[in-house]
């Protein structure tokens, strides 16, 4: 072993004892055109002022809001942004399953162009901001949660579809292997062996979606797509710090109770 | 033979229990929230005419907008790399304390985790629009929100690394007396560099696509533009925008996704 | 024993994609009722041999016939109908894990059915009965409701052979089936596909590594090496030294 190291051509191992410098280089760059790139001005004085009155606000929360019977207290919305959140990862479950196909890599396609223009599709959706689809469907159905649901729905397609396509590629062929030669035909093979073999994959990714769905649904009603969002924009604008505190621990407690929740499926399913 | 009987099952099974409990929660779940968020799909349909309108007008970008939001773009990423940086400097040393491998006071462990599991339960925009209120209109709220949002998802993958580290020259370190920073930078580091590099890249990766709308709620980057086009109805400049998002979050994302590989 | 063949092999050739030769000019025949053990190293082709019989892969040149019928030219019904007759068992069982044993079971009948009864699980009665039959000739009746990822590897192969009975097959491919089991297990599966060959009349062909088994239950060994049939001969005429050859590396 020694002796193959040490034949191996001198400009490698130059390169190779020098060039984390470069890589130092690099770094360098890059981080002093981050820090010189960004103005740290116009920080306001009120700020110091402005964090007390929030941390007072979160210690003294405003407590008759929880409920008060109005439908526009937390509970009703804290419920509202869940319903948002559901609605939209199952549909946008039930959408993802031909996507997924589309994108999966098969077995000896030439150049993979289906499952190609399948994975960019799919990368298109997950980039595309969420809160403008949000806003472009307020413009279709009005605001409210209606077009919550609709964002939701669209954009979890990205990364569900994502998700169930690397189960589709990495799923045991074994079943599907079977019913072929048992002289199934391929509406028998997809229903007998693949389906019930990659079900419980994406049952415990959708609900993985749907924890993430949670935090999105909680934030599409600051541009008016329904949910918790709207009185939390609502009040932060108005200073109203009392409210926020009680939302902020609203929104944590339902995202504790849910990730858990979820959590204990997905271990119970795979 | 042929009079075989087929066995009896259970009668949680021969009722089918369990898959039509779940149906019938899962339908009752459906027929609630679609009442609660007042969906109606003969509305969108309705409405499709304004839908299809304002994708014909997205679909001819104002290309000569480009120049004036190519900064704004510039300082998303900026944005990005400096919160996702600060986020995961701070990150470490909680990764080490929450990690059962390292910390054996398990009540130490236990706070430090239900710390960072709320930390990772705030989503991002409300994060930003807390923080535009403290430090005002600008990209300091927009790193600030950065810093804790990769603060919350960094420290989770990094001590989740950490707890699978192979513990020999752990081992070997202690019994030789060295103290508990001796052991981390020697035995510890060298191990999960490779890792905690990767992981640095996915979260900004993840960052970038985040930075692009925190804007939207005056955290700086490109997010103020989107906001300002959509205000104005001036739809051909947001599809610009949006477009102009994709190449560099692909681009981010090619390249990390290369320097990953090549990692790992 | 009824001496026409079953299945017949004509100067076959297959070689793969990417040039590697995968069979090599076989000649074989396999009269009705033959307990036939195909042996030889990893690679040596046996497993493609064996999936040439019912089209899983095809060949390159050359013709086998199944029943007398040339099957190079099924497709569609035709070739679902071949498969049909044909059933097969694999090392890893091929079973859908989180299914109950029972679903798996009638899913080798999906071939006597129209798709939309298949699909939605609309097996006859009397279908229900030959699964628990099926079930029974592999002794596992009682195990008719458990879920498949329950049982262990032995009793899974067990479910396959009841599965692939489902089909009233002429004849059985098992490629390695007891690869993934251990030596007492091994027993019982080979016993059962003896007694398949020996009461039914079932052709079947075993793909096996080891050669201690195949002259334990074999009427006649074939050995495989490198794509091309270097040894075939009845039970009677084997000898250890001849076996010895197949394993020789080239």
């Amino acid at each position: 072993m020694q002796t193959t190291i040490s034949k191996k051509p001198a400009t490698l191992t130059l390169w190779r004892r020098w060039n984390w410098l470069l890589w130092i280089a690099i770094v360098a760059v890059i981080y002093t055109w981050a820090i010189t790139g960004l103005h740290f001005t116009g920080l306001q004085e009120s700020a110091a002022s402005v964090s007390r009155s929030i941390v007072h606000g979160l210690v003294q929360p405003d407590w008759p809001y929880v409920y008060n019977g109005s439908g526009e207290d937390l509970v009703s919305l804290i419920l509202q942004t869940l319903a948002i959140a559901f609605l939209g990862t199952i549909i946008s479950s039930l959408i993802s399953v031909p996507f997924a196909f589309w994108a999966a890599r098969g077995g000896k396609e030439w150049l993979h162009v289906r499952s190609g223009s399948g994975k960019v599709v799919l990368t298109l959706i997950r980039t595309f901001p969420e809160i403008v689809l949000a806003i472009m469907f307020i413009k279709a159905v009005g605001p409210g949660s209606y077009a919550g649901v609709l964002a939701v729905s669209i954009h979890s397609i990205g990364m569900l579809g994502k998700l169930f396509s690397e189960a589709i590629e990495n799923m045991d062929r074994g079943a599907d292997e079977a019913i072929t030669s048992a002289g199934g035909n391929s509406a028998q093979i997809f229903m007998l062996a693949t389906l019930p073999t990659i079900m419980p994959e994406f049952i415990s990714y959708t609900l993985y979606r749907f924890e993430i769905a949670v935090r999105s649904a909680s934030i599409l009603g600051m541009v008016g797509a329904g949910g918790i969002g709207t009185p939390m924009i609502f009040a932060i604008q108005t200073r109203n710090w009392p409210r926020v505190g009680i939302i902020l621990l609203g929104i944590v407690l339902m995202v504790l109770l849910i990730d858990t929740l979820s959590e204990q499926l997905r271990k119970r399913l795979i | 033979m042929m009079t075989t009987q087929v066995p009896r099952r259970p009668w949680l099974q021969r009722w089918h229990v369990k898959p039509i409990g779940w149906t019938l929660v899962i339908l009752i779940l459906l027929v609630a929230s679609s009442r609660m968020t007042g969906v109606d799909v003969g509305m969108f349909f309705n409405n499709l005419g304004q839908f299809t309108d304002l994708l014909v007008r997205m679909s001819q970008p104002a290309w000569d907008y480009l120049p004036v939001i190519l900064h704004p773009l510039y300082e998303t990423i900026q944005m990005a790399i400096l919160g996702t940086t600060i986020g995961a400097t701070f990150a470490v040393p909680f990764a080490v304390l929450a990690a059962s491998n390292l910390v054996h006071n398990r009540w130490l462990r236990g706070i430090i985790r239900l710390m960072l599991d709320l930390v990772r339960t705030l989503p991002d925009l409300l994060l930003a629009a807390i923080f535009v209120a403290i430090f005002g209109i600008g990209s300091t709220a927009g790193v600030v929100t950065l810093a804790i949002f990769s603060f919350g998802m960094v420290s989770k993958l990094f001590y989740e690394v950490i707890e699978t580290i192979d513990m020999g020259p752990l081992e070997a370190l202690e019994s030789v007396g060295a103290n508990k920073l001796t052991i981390i930078w020697y035995a510890v580091l060298p191990q999960i560099m490779n890792q905690f590099v990767s992981y640095f890249l996915y979260t900004l990766e993840f960052n970038v696509r985040a930075s692009t709308v925190l804007g939207y709620l005056g955290a700086g980057g490109i997010g103020v533009f989107l906001q300002r086009s959509l205000n104005e109805f001036n739809y051909s400049q947001t599809a610009v925008i949006i477009l102009a998002t994709l190449v560099v979050v692909m681009a981010i994302d090619g390249i990390s996704n290369h320097l990953r590989r090549v990692l790992l | 024993m009824d001496k026409t063949p079953i299945i017949s092999f004509k100067n076959v050739n297959k070689v793969y994609d990417n040039g590697t030769v995968g069979l090599k000019n076989i000649n074989f025949e396999i009269p009705q009722g033959e307990f036939l053990v195909v042996v030889g190293l990893s690679g040596a082709g046996k497993s493609t041999l064996l999936r040439t019989i019912n089209r899983m892969h095809e060949i390159t040149s050359g013709e086998i016939r199944v029943e007398g019928e040339s099957i190079k030219a099924y497709k569609g019904r035709s070739l679902r109908l071949l498969r049909r007759k044909i059933g097969m068992i694999f090392q890893n069982f091929n079973l859908v894990k989180r299914s109950s044993v029972a679903k798996n079971v009638l899913s080798g009948r999906v071939s006597y059915y129209a798709t939309w009864q298949s699909i939605l699980g609309l097996f006859s009665a009397t279908d229900k009965q030959k699964a628990v039959q099926a079930l029974q000739r592999v002794s596992l009746a009682e195990k008719l409701y458990a879920r498949a990822d329950e049982l262990s590897g032995g009793q899974q192969q067990r479910v396959a052979i009841a599965r692939t009975l489902m089909q009233d097959p002429k004849i059985i491919l098992a490629d390695e089936p007891i690869a993934s089991l251990d030596p007492l297990t091994t027993k019982t599966v080979m016993d059962i596909l003896k007694r398949l060959n020996q009461e039914d009349g079932i052709t079947v062909i075993v793909n096996l590594h080891s050669v201690a088994l195949a002259r334990e239950y074999a009427d006649r060994i074939v050995g495989l090496r490198a794509g091309e049939v270097v040894y075939d001969e009845p039970i009677a005429d084997v000898t250890e030294a001849d076996l010895n050859r197949v394993y020789q590396t080239v």
